[in-house]
């Protein structure tokens, strides 16, 4: 099941936690990858642990010439790309009150507006193919909003939007656009916590635990693969229950 | 040779619209007269540019309404 062979995927946020199990996933599956990011030393390393069928493409996807260039990059690296996983994600968390304008368009475009670019620049291939997979990776706070949030928020939500017009557009041509919303995962990040507020996070969450990056690469797999071909402009909320939407 | 042009673009037209070839006249217009629906004119003009190495920018593309725009704009950027 879930056969990417002779697939071409672009993953960007490749060097972050969830974004290096997506392209693990995607590779184990056979897929070829390209793994975007900024830090060019997590890239390489974890090409190094894939072996091959795996390039990468730093990129800094605040550099609006640079994403523009990256599908072109991608191609060339790769032959094609038939799977973009729109994954990278900033965050510059502050009270809406407090929240300036950079905090706010520099979010939106490292997380929104590159999604846009990219997408734009994949679809041509895709359409001339007649397949291809686009998977966003949104978040629960898209869908339920989180205090300090409201630049990240906006950029989740967007991305879901951006998805469901895409998918409207394209799903006569063989192309699906999918968004997964995670919870709470597991990560560098939140391995910082303490105890007590990981106890506090996990009191929240039905499942008694937090997600796993394997669990988000699991659903994305899952989207991206050709089994999934009747599924577009959907939303696959992976977060053990915390919001049943 | 420029009616060379004008068949090459119509063979382009009748491959992507599945439209009998003598129903792509100068003033037959894509989405009217031939069935396309406005992604396929997107399509359409991708497939232009492949043939003849040349690129359409998305203002010239949007003006492209009829089979005519086509070989009329094509002739003159080739």
């Amino acid at each position: 099941m879930f056969d990417l062979t002779g697939k071409s995927a672009l993953i960007t946020g490749a060097s972050g936690g969830i974004g290096a199990a997506i392209a693990t996933a995607l590779h184990g599956a056979g897929a070829t990858v390209g793994l975007s990011g900024t830090r060019e030393d997590p890239l390489n390393a974890l090409a190094g642990t894939l072996g091959e069928r795996a390039h990468v493409l730093p990129c800094d996807l605040s550099d609006a010439e640079a994403v523009n260039a990256l599908p072109k990059r991608a191609t060339e690296a790769m032959g094609a790309v038939d799977i973009l996983v729109n994954n990278a994600g900033i965050t510059r968390d502050n009270l809406f009150m407090r929240m300036s304008e950079e905090e706010w368009q520099s979010v939106l475009d490292v997380n929104l507006t590159s999604a846009f670019r990219l997408s734009k620049g994949v679809m041509r291939g895709m359409m001339k193919a007649r397949w291809g997979r686009i998977v966003n990776i949104s978040s629960i706070v898209g869908a339920t909003g989180n205090p300090g949030q409201a630049n990240y928020a906006a950029s989740k939500a967007g991305m879901v939007g951006m998805a469901k017009s895409l998918a409207y557009e394209v799903a006569s041509r063989g192309i699906t656009v999918n968004a997964v919303a995670p919870g709470f995962i597991a990560t560098p990040m939140t391995d910082k916590l303490t105890d007590e507020q990981k106890a506090k996070i996990d009191a929240q969450i039905p499942a008694g635990r937090m997600g796993k990056p394997e669990e988000i690469a699991a659903a994305t797999l899952y989207l991206a693969s050709p089994e999934a071909a009747y599924v577009t402009g959907t939303v696959l909320h992976v977060n053990g229950g915390m919001a049943m939407l | 040779m420029s009616d060379n042009i004008e068949e090459r673009v119509r063979q382009k037209v009748v491959e992507h619209l599945g439209v009998e070839e003598d129903k792509v006249v100068a003033n037959a217009s894509f989405i009217d007269d031939l069935g396309a629906d406005s992604l396929d004119t997107v399509e359409l003009v991708m497939a232009f540019e492949e043939e003849f190495g040349i690129e359409i920018p998305d203002d010239a593309a949007e003006s492209i309404q009829t089979f005519g725009d086509a070989v009329t704009f094509i002739k003159a950027n080739t």
